[in-house]
């Protein structure tokens, strides 16, 4: 191979093992700059991400709190009850316009008490401090509790969301200058009463359990009733996605034989994972809605829908956990005479069993966060209704999704709303990542070594 | 260079178990297996020898069926075991499989525990009843798989957790567990070291008491000390089949003599 009399060519020069060449400098420098980069990048990114966070903390967080006025409200016999028998069907009569003026009287009252000095005259000066609200949770506070009609009962009452953007800093004795909703003389009241600690912010869970409320109302607003439409969606895609794609990858990965046709599926399973998610919402639109008649803005349908934009994610990930399953593991299973379903069975899916946990927990995420769909296919707007009265409503009856009721508040003109949005995306965030890191845990406990 | 043979190395029986007639393999359009004639005996170590990629392993895989899993591949031909034709088209090969067993050349446990292991082909088949027909068939097959002593404390322990030449032990008791009638072994002990390769060996030459026993080996030396049969496979052809004393010291065929000195391969 080699022939050592071979004489022709230059002989390399000669280099001491501690003086360092210009070409290993060079390679040295490149690989240093390298790791520049690469530091770099991830520095960028860190930077971003502490941004972005930071930006929706910080607009986001005082939608967990709100402003409530505290009112000692003279629950008067003669207005609510005028028979006096304590009837229910008597009581309900009353609508919220007979609760009205006796929370906003008590109010004036509490105002006068506090000695406040004040141009306005009586209670109906100050209703528009008051969440529109009020009325109706005294209401059904009044009717679940009858034997207390007469008696003065204390109330934390919503502020309204002018009286609340001013103690989060939204709304200035500048900016209401062109307001109608309120006057500087009601802020000087808030100050006063803010001083006495009858005016407070307290954490707000009506924020997280409540339903939409109209466009006037920002401060009664909460996502709990979307959230139920977000879970009867995700119940939807779990209970269909999870099934059907590992059957379709078993099929595919274990079983298919591999010809044209399977190819032709391989490459069609990979490009749906790529369509925008909206081609799946019109998709949706044809044909549970349009086709197949089933209800509009039901969380069935929009489960529907994220089913078939979830099903390629999952596919591919069950596909790769199989694919990962060692084949000696087959070939142990066939060897000592098992079926080839036993042995898949047995064997193989128990070892990707992790792998496609991991990969459906993260498709389930995807769609959690998915909006465009849900527009096509009307699951985006005010749900005036409240609590799905049960299963069967829950998946049938209209509602909206997380994502969608955070779309929704960040197109109202009330910057009250704003700040509803981004408190709707933590909860959001939260909920995406306790389930990445649901992911992060099964996978750690179900890994196993081979 | 020839070590001594473990035992005798005559052949105890004449007994043919089985026997392949013209067989040809092909994957795609590679013809692997070349008319390959050959008699298998019972109650006999038979050894496959010969250079890499020479079709031993492809040919060994073709006797259970385990080429099925692989769709490119077509096997022509006749193997008959016991006088059945195997590749008829009534014949389950998981029924074959059975008869059938195999060990590969990487250990390869199911990530389960040690009983667990064992315990699959009895339960999948319905060899056993009742658990303590179970335990005593598991009792049994480790034991045959020289493995017993040392892992009868930890039945539940993971088989993963073994020592390779002890994984490559459990392997063969979960082979032999399932009563089969013919044992494949692919390349045992290339991954074991020459202390675990030793017991492998030591172990099947007692396994041939029982069944009889294919190996597939790169050894030469190993196929001269466990086998007392050997078919010396050259580029898809079996050159030469004959008693293991007579092919190591006597060869007939130019290409075979050139193997076993080491002057092809």
């Amino acid at each position: 191979m080699t022939d050592a009399t071979y004489t022709g060519g230059k002989e390399p020069a000669k280099h001491g093992l501690l003086t360092v060449d210009a070409r290993t400098k060079k390679r040295n420098a490149s690989e240093k700059r390298f790791r520049m980069y690469g530091l770099a990048a991830i520095g960028a990114g860190v930077f971003f991400l502490v941004v972005l966070l930071g930006a929706i903390i910080a607009n986001g967080i005082g939608a967990f709190q709100q402003t409530f006025i505290e009112v000692p409200v003279y629950l008067e016999e003669a207005k609510l009850d005028k028979t006096g028998n304590r009837d229910p069907e008597e009581m309900a009569k009353v609508s919220t316009f007979g609760y009205s003026p006796l929370i906003q009287n008590s109010l004036w009252k509490v105002i006068v008490d506090s000695g406040a000095e004040t141009p306005l005259e009586d209670g109906g000066d100050v209703k528009q401090m008051i969440s529109a609200s009020a009325a109706a949770k005294v209401r059904d506070w009044v009717l679940a509790n009858p034997d207390r009609v007469g008696e003065t009962v204390d109330f934390q009452i919503l502020a309204s969301s002018r009286v609340d953007g001013y103690l989060k800093g939204r709304v200035s004795r500048e900016s209401i200058a062109q307001d109608k909703n309120i006057d500087a003389e009601h802020l000087d009241l808030v100050d006063a009463l803010r001083a006495q600690g009858v005016v407070h912010k307290s954490f707000n869970w009506e924020f997280i359990t409540g339903a939409d409320a109209s466009e006037s109302r920002a401060e009664q607003a909460g996502l709990g009733v979307s959230m139920l439409g977000s879970l009867f969606m995700m119940i939807t895609v779990l209970l269909l996605a999870l099934p059907i794609g590992v059957a379709a990858s078993i099929y595919l990965e274990e079983f298919a034989p591999t010809n044209r046709f399977t190819d032709f599926i391989e490459v069609n399973i990979s490009n749906l994972a790529a369509v925008p998610s909206i081609v799946f919402g019109i998709l949706g639109l044809a044909a549970f809605i349009q086709f197949a008649h089933l209800p509009q803005s039901a969380p069935l349908v929009g489960g529907l829908t994220l089913t078939l934009m979830t099903l390629p994610t999952i596919v591919i990930s069950t596909r790769a956990a199989l694919k990962a399953v060692p084949p000696s593991i087959r070939d142990a299973a066939l060897g000592v005479g098992a079926s080839k379903m036993q042995a898949t069975f047995h064997h193989v899916l128990p070892l990707a069993m992790p792998g496609i946990l991991t990969g459906t927990i993260i498709g389930l995420a995807q769609a959690l966060g998915e909006t465009a769909p849900l527009l096509l296919i009307g699951m985006v707007g005010y749900i005036a209704t409240n609590y799905p009265e049960g299963v069967f409503s829950g998946f049938l009856s209209p509602n909206s999704a997380m994502p969608a009721q955070i779309y929704e508040w960040a197109k109202r003109a009330d910057p009250a709303y704003y700040e509803r949005a981004w408190g709707g995306i933590i909860v959001l965030l939260v909920f995406l990542l306790a389930m990445n890191l649901l992911a992060i845990v099964l996978r750690r406990k179900f890994e196993r070594r081979w | 260079m020839y070590d001594s043979p473990l035992r005798k190395t005559e052949v105890d029986t004449n007994a043919s178990k089985i026997s392949a007639r013209d067989v040809q393999v092909y994957y795609g359009d590679t013809h692997a297996i070349k008319d390959v004639n050959v008699e298998i005996l019972d109650k006999t170590v038979t050894a496959f020898i010969g250079p890499s990629g020479c079709g031993k392993s492809t040919f060994l895989r073709t006797l259970n069926r385990m080429n099925d899993t692989i769709d490119i591949c077509r096997v022509e031909g006749l193997i008959e075991l016991d006088g059945e034709d195997i590749y008829d088209k009534r014949v389950d090969p998981v029924q074959l499989r059975a008869k059938v067993g195999m060990v590969f050349q990487k250990p390869n446990p199911f990530p389960k525990s040690i009983y667990d292991n064992v315990a699959y082909g009895p339960r999948i088949h319905g060899l056993a009843k009742n658990k303590a027909e179970l335990d005593e068939i598991v009792e049994k097959a480790l034991r045959r798989g020289a493995i017993w002593n040392e892992v009868k404390d930890r039945l539940d322990a993971p088989g993963t957790g073994l020592s390779g030449g002890q994984q490559q032990r459990l392997c063969i008791a979960r082979a032999v567990a399932t009563e089969p009638e013919v044992l494949l072994m692919d390349e045992p002990c290339s991954a074991l070291d020459p202390i675990a390769t030793s017991q492998v060996e030591e172990l099947i030459d007692e396994l041939r008491e029982n069944y009889s026993v294919v190996i597939v080996t790169h050894s030469m030396q190993q196929a001269a000390r466990v086998s007392q049969k050997t078919a010396f496979f050259h580029l898809g052809n079996l050159v030469e089949y004959g008693d293991t004393s007579q092919i190591f010291t006597n060869p007939v065929d130019p290409r075979t003599e050139s193997y076993i000195t080491g002057r092809i391969g």
